[in-house]
């Protein structure tokens, strides 16, 4: 079995279950917690829980005004790695047909030099998150090992796919081997440590939204 | 879920290892999916400092928010959590020592006024207030609440209701004093009334003009009414201290007495932390629906001015309002107190962040009650200060005593030449004849 082969084969196969069994089990995990009953009344005239949850989830996405000024670096970076990512996984051309193999769906790709550039735009951003993380001395304090091992193993598949599309340090062959065991790596990962944000994300929004609503306080 | 009571462990004494013990089960104790979510959810951005007034004018990264709860979240990661066995069996979390917990409590009670400012910025959405009064229910559970705390707890609220040690009697003599002294007329102990009205310590013992000043506009509104000797006082001390236990006892003092003589609202004084604790939780540690409203002063002004009930003369007067958080940014009456400030013609000038973005004042959640927390109050107090001093405006009005006392005591520190004022006293001194 070459390299590839175990990439694409039995490693795949356990990362993928890993992954699912992971996020289902701390899903589960936190969800079948006991929940208090609420019997204060609702504020009048206010949205209902899951409109106010649905909204929050989408709001916290643009912080109030009042805090960008000292937020702005935090915010904009943060964006343009998510941004970044979002456009080379479903806009790179590679990308596309591994989505169309597996699900039977596809739509056109992007422009390879536009992906290009968001690739580039990811990996500098994830290099200044580093640099702030270690500077930063609010980020010093917070940051455990979960936040740097999240930072390598995202890393890891950004440096590989851009080594990959360029084909260079390495045959086509190895660094398609490479770049798919650094995603099985981070899928292994997913559900144990901060990455599982992608999946608590709109959950611990809408919950805190739908409460918050509910009162008529600020979301 | 009501959970299992855990006897406090003595105060005053060194921590052990069974403080800390009792603190993390205390606090585990009550934990839910909304809880556990934010706990679970945190990717260490470090916003949420920059949304605290503690750490903003001090630069300090230990006042950042989410690190104030960081010993609780590791205890509910290793005893709570989905991977708890994980982390017991391969120690990925270390045993928070009595020491470090100790050390905690400077973060939790003096450097926090679970404002929840930076709950409105964490783009996870997690409620860091709400887990820093978790926290707090396990410093209490430990015997670590500051010594200022215990004081009002200990020998005063526990045993009379009030953090100042009034007595019922003594309470309906000062009602009988204030009436007298304001020419208006006091309710007291009525059998039945529609409403029943709560005061706070704060006023008891700073302001009790505003009391006479709720007498009189219930009396311009031709209400009925009555103040309830079996549950008048609302500060509630032991919610912020973190002690579960008194917290329940003062909160159904106050559902007992107006279910006594069948009101249908309950009315909260200019009280934050009071008013989120009955509007929000009361009906929750009672176990069902309240039948009764439970207003803050404030929306009862709002509605009277608004339905007629109340009528007021013109005041012509440019002045600034600051929002209690309690009140506005997680109580939701945010709009009333606009309301009477435009019913009443004040030419009001709002602070650059006002409403639910409004910065506290540094006295809230108990903070200050902690004498030596002031040298950080009166930092915090600078943002305040800055921002009424930007609007021009010469007086702030604010709907809590608790903020009127901080931002009195903060104006005084600096050499202040503002006027800190009720805003129910305000409308009370100006309803028409």
């Amino acid at each position: 079995m070459t390299l590839l082969e175990f990439a694409r084969g039995p490693a795949f196969r356990a990362s993928v279950a890993i992954m699912t069994a992971g996020i289902v089990w701390r899903l589960v995990g936190i969800l079948l917690l006991r929940r208090r009953a609420q019997h204060a009344m609702p504020r009048v005239g206010v949205a209902g829980r899951i409109a106010g949850g649905g909204s929050t989830m989408i709001s916290r996405f643009i912080p109030r005004r009042t805090f960008w000024p000292r937020i702005a670096a935090s915010v904009l970076l943060s964006t343009l790695f998510h941004a970044g990512l979002a456009i080379v996984l479903l806009g790179g051309a590679a990308h596309i047909l591994l989505i169309e193999q597996v699900t039977g769906l596809r739509w056109p790709n992007l422009p390879q030099g536009f992906v290009t550039i968001a690739s580039g735009l990811t990996l500098g951003s994830l290099l200044i998150m580093l640099a702030r993380r270690l500077m930063h001395p609010v980020l010093r304090l917070l940051s455990t090992a979960d936040d740097y091992l999240s930072w390598l193993l995202v890393f890891l598949p950004v440096v590989t796919g851009i080594l990959l599309a360029r084909e260079i340090l390495g045959s086509y062959e190895t660094l398609l081997s490479l770049h798919i065991l650094s995603v099985e790596l981070m899928m292994i990962w997913l559900p144990f440590g901060k990455l599982m944000h992608g999946a608590l994300v709109f959950p611990s929004r809408g919950v805190m939204g739908a409460d918050f609503t509910r009162k008529g306080a600020a979301t | 879920m009501t959970s299992e009571p855990i006897p406090p462990a003595s105060p005053g004494t060194d921590p052990d290892a069974s403080q800390v013990g009792k603190a993390m089960r205390r606090f585990i104790a009550d934990i839910g999916p909304s809880a556990a979510l934010a706990m679970e959810s945190c990717v260490h951005c470090g916003r949420c400092a920059e949304a605290c007034h503690f750490y903003v004018q001090t630069d300090d990264p230990r006042y950042t928010p989410i690190h104030k709860i960081e010993p609780f979240k590791q205890a509910y990661e290793r005893e709570l959590g989905p991977f708890a066995l994980a982390y017991r069996m391969f120690g990925l979390t270390p045993k928070i020592t009595a020491k470090e917990l100790q050390n905690w409590q400077e973060l939790l009670y003096d450097s926090c006024n679970m404002c929840g400012r930076c709950s409105l910025i964490c783009p996870m959405g997690i409620d860091i207030a709400d887990l820093v009064e978790r926290a707090r229910h396990g410093m209490f559970a430990a015997g670590l609440v500051p010594e200022d705390f215990l004081g009002a707890l200990e020998e005063k609220e526990n045993s009379t209701g009030s953090p100042y040690g009034l007595t019922t009697a003594q309470f309906k003599d000062m009602l009988h004093d204030i009436g007298t002294k304001y020419g208006v007329v006091m309710h007291v102990d009525e059998a039945t009334a529609d409403i029943v009205t709560t005061v706070s310590s704060i006023d008891l013992k700073m302001y009790p003009s505003s009391m006479a000043a709720i007498a009189r506009i219930l009396n311009h509104m031709g209400a009925s009414w009555t103040f309830r000797t079996d549950g008048f006082d609302a500060d509630n001390v032991s919610l912020t201290a973190g002690d579960r236990a008194g917290q329940r006892k003062i909160t159904l003092s106050i559902v007992r007495a107006a279910l006594a003589c069948g009101a249908n609202t309950v009315l909260m004084p200019e009280c934050g932390h009071s008013y989120t604790e009955m509007r929000w939780e009361a009906a929750n540690t009672f176990g069902r629906e309240l039948p009764f409203r439970i207003l803050q002063i404030t929306e009862l002004l709002a509605e009277g001015l608004s339905s007629g009930l109340i009528r007021v003369n013109k005041v012509s007067q440019s002045a600034t309002y600051h929002d209690a958080c309690q009140i506005s940014r997680r109580g939701g009456a945010t709009a009333a107190p606009r309301v009477i400030l435009r019913a009443l013609g004040v030419d009001l000038h709002e602070l650059e962040d006002a409403g639910d973005t409004s910065w506290c004042c540094g006295g809230g959640g108990g903070v200050a009650l902690i004498k030596r927390a002031q040298p950080l109050r009166d930092k915090a107090f600078q943002i305040k200060q800055r921002q009424v001093e930007a609007t021009g405006a010469e007086t702030v009005y604010t709907s809590c005593s608790g903020c009127r006392q901080t931002l009195e005591h903060g104006g005084k520190a600096a050499n202040w030449n503002k006027t800190v004022a009720s805003l129910l006293e305000l409308v009370a001194g100006n309803l028409k004849a």
